[in-house]
């Protein structure tokens, strides 16, 4: 059960950073990649299995809204910032 | 004396009109190139396809929606379009169910019951609620209200409409570091005083009044207070009762929430008495009356409920994205702040290690790291904004920049006017990446060296002229 449970979070993690980096806007790809990365890295050694069915059905739902973000941004397209590299 | 009018006529008048007007002071040499430089307004325009859009640092004007807040906000503008006062079927009851719900979402980040909120359209119509209805529902026996001088120009004109009445207010004056002289205040306060309003946290300088001690003393005098806490809900820990506060205006485009909707957090216990501004059906307890947007409030919970779990997220500094050192703050149990006061202190000491005659305005203890407000010695500040054109900054409050003078609040604090003309005003928020800080404050230190190389005025002083004592002469 631990052992599928830690595969289950490290391909949720994959799966948030992957749509993380999809989003158009600078700023709100670099949060989220940000964020989602802190809140596992703060999470790590949680062990109590409500908490963690509770934490997991969080990053499930961020996922979620994540998705549907990214759709609305690619609608919505406009320029890069400044600071972007040059899509090559 | 003269030459302190002289420096302003140099710098201030001429604000909007050529430079080269500005740097054809008596004796001084004039570089070819610079007379030829662009006309000065800061024209407005709109970006082009392939121009690459400026970086955002003016968080105090505004924030960017949060993707989640949108995300809550979507089905109430697509599918749940529902009246919430309609009590007769499933539309209204589930537009219903979604502000009482976002009610509660407001209350919780403040520490308050959610039957003292009332939906408003912005801070702005919160304040004038809470000033002119306070003080006309008690004009009978209690005729003076106090504010200070560094408010924003709601308060300042509703307290400007009241003295048309026939109240009688008083400005208060703050100290040099922004903030207020409590014993002044205790002073200031009469027997027939109604209401003192104070924001929590200045909008242009940053500075973080003494709310706790300012409602204590109100508490003790029978005064009801009242604070504009726009820029400091969800970003300070706020408790109402903690605060002793009575009033307090929220505003949702400030934290990451949709724009045109705001809160306003009005006391039942002891019980603060309005007298509404907006007559009608008697929504909101009758102290606002008019449909409640619910997907504007709906958006407004979700941006502080979010505000609430990042202030309640444990972060200690440390790991890969904090590559700054760590000051005497270390233990900031904030997610967001963290990484704000972190990112503000790399902007600050990255600016002001590299070029000198740079000052911070305002209290450099008690403020709210994000929003920095510095100004640059013999430099003009809007030509400073306009070199800064890839980074979108402010030199003042948006509310203000219509008109040339410089911010009243930098005046309030006794600014000398030079320098009052030459502030920028940084704003650092949630979404502030490192990169663009570290892109700011290398554009800005070359901007400014740029445009010091220009002024006749460094050069006077790098010769060791002492500019105050000048005498300048008319041509």
């Amino acid at each position: 059960m631990a052992a599928s449970s830690r595969a289950q979070v490290l391909s949720l993690y994959r799966s948030l950073l992957k749509e993380s980096r999809a989003f158009p806007s600078y700023n709100y790809r670099t949060y989220a990649l940000r964020r989602v990365r802190d809140a596992f890295r703060e999470n790590r050694s949680v062990k109590d299995p409500q908490a963690l069915e509770l934490l997991l059905n969080k990053a499930r739902d961020s996922l979620a809204i994540i998705q549907r973000q990214v759709s609305v941004g690619r609608m919505y397209e406009t320029q890069r910032t400044v600071v972007e590299p040059e899509p090559k | 004396m003269m030459s302190r009018s002289v420096t302003r006529k140099l710098l201030g008048s001429i604000r909007g009109v050529s430079t080269s007007a500005r740097l054809n002071c008596p004796g001084a040499p004039a570089s070819a190139p610079a007379a030829q430089r662009g006309r000065e307004l800061i024209k407005s325009r709109e970006l082009e396809k392939d121009e690459l859009r400026p970086l955002y640092m003016d968080f105090q004007a505004t924030t960017p929606m949060d993707p989640r807040v949108l995300d809550a906000m979507l089905p109430y503008q697509v599918n749940y379009y529902g009246n919430p006062h309609s009590r007769t079927h499933a539309y209204g009851w589930e537009s219903e169910t979604a502000m009482e719900k976002a009610r509660k979402q407001v209350a919780d980040l403040i520490g308050a019951d959610p039957r003292e909120i009332v939906f408003t359209s912005g801070a702005t119509e919160s304040n004038n609620m809470s000033i002119k209805g306070v003080a006309r529902f008690y004009k009978a026996r209690k005729k003076h209200v106090i504010t200070t001088q560094t408010e924003h120009k709601c308060v300042l004109d509703s307290c400007r409409v009241l003295e048309s009445e026939g109240f009688d207010v008083t400005y208060m004056p703050v100290k040099s570091n922004g903030l207020i002289d409590l014993q002044q205040l205790v002073e200031t306060i009469r027997p027939d005083t109604s209401l003192v309003s104070v924001m929590t946290v200045n909008n242009e300088i940053g500075v973080k009044q003494p709310i706790k001690e300012i409602g204590t003393i109100c508490r003790s005098k029978n005064v009801f207070f009242h604070t504009d806490a726009a820029q400091a809900v969800g970003k300070i820990p706020i408790n109402v009762s903690e605060l002793k506060v009575d009033l307090m205006s929220i505003s949702g485009h400030k934290i990451y929430g949709p724009k045109g909707v705001g809160a306003l957090f009005v006391r039942r216990r002891p019980r603060v008495r309005i007298e509404p501004l907006q007559s009608g059906g008697g929504q909101e307890r009758g102290l606002r009356s008019g449909t409640v947007p619910t997907p504007l409030a709906v958006g407004l919970g979700a941006a502080c409920e979010l505000a609430q779990q990042e202030m309640e997220q444990v972060f200690l500094l440390g790991g890969k994205t904090c590559k700054a050192k760590l000051t005497k703050q270390k233990l900031f149990i904030c997610y967001d702040h963290a990484r704000v006061s972190m990112l503000a202190t790399r902007l600050v000491q990255k600016i002001m290690t590299e070029i000198p005659d740079v000052v911070m305005n305002g209290d450099p203890d008690q403020r709210y790291p994000g929003c920095i407000n510095l100004s640059f010695a013999y430099v003009e500040g809007e030509s400073l904004l306009m070199a800064l054109k890839d980074v979108a900054l402010s030199s003042g409050s948006a509310c203000t920049s219509a008109s040339l003078e410089p911010s009243y609040v930098l005046r309030a604090i006794g600014t000398d006017e030079d320098l009052a003309h030459s502030s920028i005003r940084f704003g650092i928020g949630r979404f502030t990446t490192e990169e663009e800080v570290d892109y700011t404050a290398e554009k800005c230190i070359q901007q400014v060296r740029r445009l010091r190389e220009m002024s006749p005025l460094w050069e006077m002083v790098q010769e060791g002229i002492d500019l105050k004592s000048i005498k300048w002469t008319q041509h």
